[in-house]
């Protein structure tokens, strides 16, 4: 029990202490700096950036003070000025003093009619703000010239009153489920890199210590088996640190912006009431998922003997991580199809896709206790096989070819 | 007691690696292990490790099995470079130290002094991939040695030195034998078994085909050698009765004997014809007898 302690220890400091580790983190936590401050970043960049129309009101100017008012209330950050004819506007836009202009003539059977000019139409924010302010403009001279109360306008602009119920009982509603998808779409992201990249590590860790052949020195002194799995979890110590950094530096910058989450860009991660199981879930579910695929990496970091190999060797391993990420993110939009219901269970695809069902649906609690059974289980049996696969593969120097070199290490390791 | 193996058998597949290798091996000794590439060198070594179980037979130190739970009385210098390259000297030998049973502190005392001791004490901070190839050799057997084990295992410990870190190693390896270590290494060159170790076998595919002391093994070869240095023609030596082995050099001849009669027999001869400068009755080296029995030349 002593070395495996040695062996978690020394993994976990030595890779603390790397370039690599410290710089990648850093990275990562500035990035996360950026995205949680992107609205205030947008703001900052957008606040300068005035755009001027010019309006050329062909209707005897009774509608250009109205319609200025009307572009004021609908964007502030759009301003219009007056103009006497398209010679003048042309020449201002090649003046670069506004962006386009808009030509408001009569027409008899409307009332008046818009023309929008402009270099580019490709930003269609401009000319959209545009035909808002000009449709309000026109209800409100219509509503006048038909006499209409106040009442009689309120009534025509408000919508029916309509509302999504769902039929059983405990079934999230379509505003809860929208939320959830945000944050479940999020975490499926952080699983999915956070299983690739350790096990990956792990992989690395093996085949480096194989290929140095420092490993013969290790496993004449510390069982295989219990370097495995000090390894293992030195790694994992190491993903925990990385991530509470990560969501330190997150839950940090979102508190700071609160009052911004619930609004725009945010409320689509649904951000604004993050449910507490959800979060839990998502780590049991990213720690089983890790131990899982670490131990296969361990496996296969093991037979290669050239560090080149590894990624040739995870290969596959990568492969079901990405079908596993595929079909949870088909999943996201229909999380009731038979399909992730039947792979929910299949081990190598539970950590994300029956995180993906309990974050989104009421899953019966048994479902999710079996299919964390069924992992738990194939863990322990992977761990049985990988740590004799181990024991064979560090011995083992040659050409990798993958199932190949499998059965040889097995071979290898067999007691006599 | 001593290093017991007995009557070991390893296979793979169909490959047999080691065949019936019997030896017993004395405590407090240098233990000489010979023998060309794939002869079952490094197999041995790694039954007597624990690493691979053999097909056949048994293996002990100290009348027990060599296992986990007294690995730490045994140190292991493996035949390639076994460093981690991106670690620091200290933060990996004291990691490999604690590992065979020492505490940090210790670890780093013997650290230091067997870096004083091999004249690198600046390296402590340094990374095993800066270092050259002669002076990681010296911070792999202060791995494989720091914690004083019982039993010492190096295979191929000079390799690829140059003469003055050979010998830098070798007396910190006599010092080790000296101090009540039981080396057993294995090489290549001939001339450093047959300088430091009593005991030897040579191995050859698989099977040991000398075994036992280094005196009794070359008296019992039999064979002698002449040296012969004479101003006359020496050709008719060529075909002398009792000589199995003609060797010409610049001024005479080295002749292998079937014995010292033959010797006898050839100075009665040698002296009516001339004046002879040289003639001296050698005892064969090590490199004649592993040609003999191994039956190829090597180098």
């Amino acid at each position: 029990m002593n070395k495996f302690w040695i062996v978690l220890s020394h993994t976990y400091l030595s890779k603390l202490k790397t370039k690599s580790f410290i710089i990648s983190t850093i990275i990562m936590m500035a990035l996360i700096l950026v995205l949680t401050n992107i609205s205030k970043l947008i703001d900052t960049f957008d606040s300068d950036d005035q755009e001027k129309v010019a309006v050329i009101d062909q209707t005897e100017n009774r509608l250009f003070a109205p319609y200025k008012s009307a572009v004021a209330g609908v964007n502030e950050d759009l301003s219009v000025l007056s103009a006497k004819d398209e010679k003048e506007a042309e020449e201002m836009v090649s003046a670069e003093e506004i962006v386009g202009y808009l030509l408001i003539e009569n027409d008899d059977s409307v009332g008046f009619k818009g023309t929008y000019k402009a270099n580019q139409i490709s930003d269609s924010m401009v000319s959209n703000d545009l035909l808002l302010a000009l449709t309000q403009l026109k209800s409100q001279i219509t509503t006048k010239e038909l006499k209409l109360t106040e009442q009689q306008i309120a009534q025509l602009n408000t919508p029916p009153a309509f509302e999504t119920i769902a039929l059983q009982k405990n079934a999230k509603t379509e505003e809860d489920l929208n939320q959830a998808r945000g944050l479940v779409y999020v975490l499926l992201f952080v699983i999915y890199f956070g299983v690739l990249m350790y096990a990956t590590m792990i992989a690395m860790e093996v085949a480096t210590e194989k290929t140095s052949r420092v490993m013969e020195i290790l496993i004449s002194s510390v069982p295989p088996v219990t370097q495995m799995f000090a390894k293992i979890i030195g790694v994992a110590l190491l993903s925990l640190t990385q991530m509470i950094l990560f969501f330190g530096v997150g839950y940090f910058s979102i508190k700071q912006n609160l009052t911004g989450m619930n609004e725009g860009f945010f409320s689509f991660f649904g951000f604004g009431n993050i449910n507490i199981s959800t979060i839990i879930y998502a780590i049991i579910f990213a720690l089983l998922g890790y131990l899982l695929y670490a131990t296969l990496a361990a496996c296969l970091g093991s037979v290669v003997s050239k560090i080149e190999d590894v990624q040739q060797m995870i290969s596959p391993m990568t492969m079901l991580v990405v079908i596993a990420f595929m079909i949870a993110m088909f999943g996201l939009g229909n999380p009731s199809a038979s399909y992730i219901t039947i792979t929910s269970f299949i081990p190598f695809f539970t950590p994300m896709i029956m995180f993906l069902r309990v974050g989104m649906l009421d899953v019966p609690f048994w479902e999710i206790a079996i299919s964390i059974a069924v992992l738990i289980l194939t863990i322990v049996l992977l761990g049985i096989i990988g740590a004799k696969i181990y024991r064979g593969g560090v011995l083992m120097y040659g050409s990798s070819k993958s199932l190949k070199s499998i059965m040889n290490a097995l071979q290898l390791s067999k007691k006599h | 007691m001593a290093l017991q193996i007995k009557e070991v058998t390893k296979k793979f597949g169909d490959f047999t690696a080691v065949n019936q290798l019997d030896l017993t091996i004395p405590e407090k000794e240098m233990f000489g292990f010979l023998g060309g590439n794939g002869a079952g060198k490094t197999t041995t070594f790694r039954m007597v490790l624990g690493l691979l179980d053999p097909t056949e037979g048994e293996i002990s130190w100290e009348g027990k099995k060599i296992d986990y739970t007294n690995s730490s009385l045994i140190g292991y210098l493996p035949e390639e470079r076994g460093l981690y390259p991106k670690l620091k000297v200290r933060d990996q030998i004291v990691y490999l130290a604690r590992l065979r049973g020492m505490n940090k502190r210790d670890a780093l005392k013997e650290l230091e002094y067997w870096l004083d001791r091999f004249m690198v004490p600046e390296y402590i901070d340094k990374r095993v991939e800066e270092l050259s190839k002669g002076n990681q050799q010296k911070i792999q057997l202060i791995a494989s040695m720091i914690h004083k084990p019982e039993l010492l295992i190096l295979d191929e410990p000079f390799s690829g030195l140059d003469p003055v870190n050979v010998e830098i190693l070798k007396k910190a390896v006599i010092d080790l034998r000296d101090g009540g270590t039981t080396i057993v290494f294995s090489s290549h060159r001939m001339e450093h078994v047959e300088e430091m170790c009593e005991h030897l076998c040579i191995m050859h595919k698989g099977s040991p085909v000398v075994a036992g002391k280094l005196k009794e093994i070359k008296r019992s070869f039999g064979k002698k050698n002449v040296s012969i240095k004479a101003d006359f023609d020496l050709s008719f030596l060529d075909t002398y009765p009792g000589v199995t082995k003609v060797k010409n050099t610049m001024e005479g001849k080295i002749l292998q004997v079937t014995g010292e009669d033959v010797a006898e027999t050839m100075i009665r001869d040698l002296v009516p014809k001339g004046f002879v400068r040289k003639f001296e009755l050698e005892e064969p080296s090590l490199t004649d007898i592993f040609i003999e029995k191994v039956g190829a030349v090597y180098e």
